[in-house]
């Protein structure tokens, strides 16, 4: 009881600063020069066109590339990171309740606690049905559900969500949005998520960093999300955008 | 059968059908296939000097995946086109340094000429590898379905990487002595294909690989000891045997 008093007291503190950080591949700079920072409870979207180094930039914060420029976590903060996909062929003989499994032995009561945050509840039907599925098999919108509880069961302060491009259906009417919303409350949740669409990013986030290898904009979505910006962000892109999807409310 | 053999084919089959489980898991069968090679001028010196074949074959397999390991982790080479190269390399020298009279039995392998010390290494080994590979099967796993999601859960891949591989060059040596360095690669593959597509669950697919592996080893060697047949050839044929079983009840 008493750490949660803490984390709501602590609210509002930076957890983490970015500074000149550029990552180079071959001699080549795939993300140069990123400064920000993110506070305790935020959410942070980065968006940006394919190839513009948002899926890097994560690798970076998660210590998996080399880098330069400083990254700098407040002490003691634990990350959960959800990969975009995994390398798992239909018939590679895992099911989900053994991928539940793989991050260490945690006491079962943790991975259902996790599988309750997601939307799967024990008591529901298919619940059993779903663990016992193969990790191949499941619909996309499921494998994200799996994967985020994965990564809760480690407790993150601090979930680095890479969204698949393509949209996911997760089942029902709730959105993957909706979930972290609710994660955020209950877990005093840190969000920090790569994505696609820009309407959800205006509606959900506190910040969005604007990406195409050099930051083009970070700040508060209202201010940034402009249509110069946007242009700047995506060329042409945002124009096709425009024309095929609603974005009026930007 | 001596109850040297029958001790020997139990433990290395279970040894060989688990850690080929994970062979195919990364992808690994041609590699499994090609370090088998490997073990052949090793096992060529071992006789030249007179010790035991099974330490012979270890010292070249233990550079073999030094080998590996390094192009893996640490160069962007193209790993499948340098160990073809490299493995065939060292097929060519063993079989230029292997004395003619015992090339055949490096080659394929003769299990009944398993003595006392070889029975007792093949228990201790096989069972440090099953127990060895236990160990670092979720970290494993883990990395093999995504490299980075290991690497953020603290999974220190390279390390793991290197594990693996001695835990592979323990089985190959293992089993050269009873299906020989020519053969022995598809001892860590086929039992592992077969469970693959009668199972789902990793436990259940890992536990009959191991088993599929003891099976096709003891009773290959039943049959060939009977008909008076080479027991590495009979050992391979009954293995993919039961493959062609499995595809009957195939769960696909």
């Amino acid at each position: 009881m008493s750490i949660k008093n803490v984390n709501i007291l602590s609210m509002g503190e930076e957890i983490l600063k970015v500074e000149k950080l550029s990552v180079e591949f071959y001699g080549q700079k795939v993300v140069e020069n990123v400064n920000f920072s993110l506070k305790r409870g935020e959410v942070l979207a980065v968006v940006g066109p394919n190839g513009s180094g948002k899926s890097v930039l994560f690798r970076a914060l998660l210590d998996l590339v080399p880098y330069s420029g400083k990254v700098t976590w407040q002490k003691g903060i634990i990350t959960g990171y959800v990969p975009q996909k995994l390398a798992v062929e239909k018939d590679f003989p895992l099911t989900a309740g053994e991928f539940m499994a793989l991050r260490g032995a945690r006491p079962e009561k943790e991975t259902e606690k996790a599988l309750e945050d997601v939307g799967l509840h024990k008591k529901n039907k298919g619940y059993e049905w779903l663990l016992d599925k193969k990790m191949g098999q499941l619909s996309s919108g499921q494998l994200q559900r799996l994967l985020i509880a994965s990564s809760l069961t480690g407790k993150p302060d601090v979930l680095l969500f890479d969204e698949p491009t393509a949209g996911i259906d997760i089942a029902g009417e709730e959105t993957i949005y909706g979930l972290f919303r609710k994660l955020q409350a209950s877990a005093e949740l840190t969000v920090i998520l790569i994505s696609h669409d820009l309407s959800v990013v205006h509606d959900f986030t506190d910040n969005v960093l604007g990406l195409n290898r050099k930051q083009i904009f970070f700040g508060r979505p209202h201010e940034v999300l402009d249509h110069k910006l946007l242009h700047h962000l995506y060329g042409e892109e945002v124009e096709r955008h425009h024309h095929d999807r609603d974005i009026s409310v930007l | 059968m001596t109850n040297f053999q029958i001790i020997s084919a139990i433990f290395i089959g279970l040894a060989a059908g688990y850690v080929g489980s994970f062979m195919i898991l990364r992808r690994m069968a041609l590699v499994g296939d090609a370090l088998s090679h490997v073990a052949l001028p090793g096992l060529a010196i071992a006789i030249l000097l007179n010790i035991n074949p099974f330490i012979g074959a270890f010292a070249t397999l233990f550079i073999g995946i030094v080998f590996v390991w390094l192009i893996e982790n640490k160069t962007e080479l193209s790993t499948e086109s340098l160990i073809g190269l490299i493995f065939t390399v060292s097929l060519a020298i063993g079989f230029l340094i292997t004395p003619e009279s015992e090339l055949l039995e490096a080659l394929f392998g003769d299990i009944s000429k398993i003595s006392a010390v070889d029975a007792y290494l093949s228990v201790i080994f096989s069972a440090i590898l099953i127990l060895a590979m236990r160990g670092i099967s979720k970290g494993f796993i883990l990395s093999t379905i995504s490299h980075d999601l290991a690497r953020a859960s603290g999974v220190k891949v390279a390390k793991l990487n290197f594990i693996f591989l001695l835990l592979v060059a323990i089985a190959v040596a293992l089993g050269i002595k009873a299906v020989g360095s020519l053969l022995m690669g598809a001892l860590v593959i086929i039992p592992a294909i077969t469970s693959r597509s009668i199972t789902s669950s990793l436990r259940g697919y890992t536990i009959a690989s191991a088993l599929i592996g003891l099976i096709s080893l003891l009773g290959g060697m039943a049959i060939a000891a009977k008909f008076n047949l080479p027991p590495g050839p009979i050992v391979i044929l009954a293995s993919s045997a039961l493959f062609l079983v499995s595809l009957l009840f195939s769960k696909k």
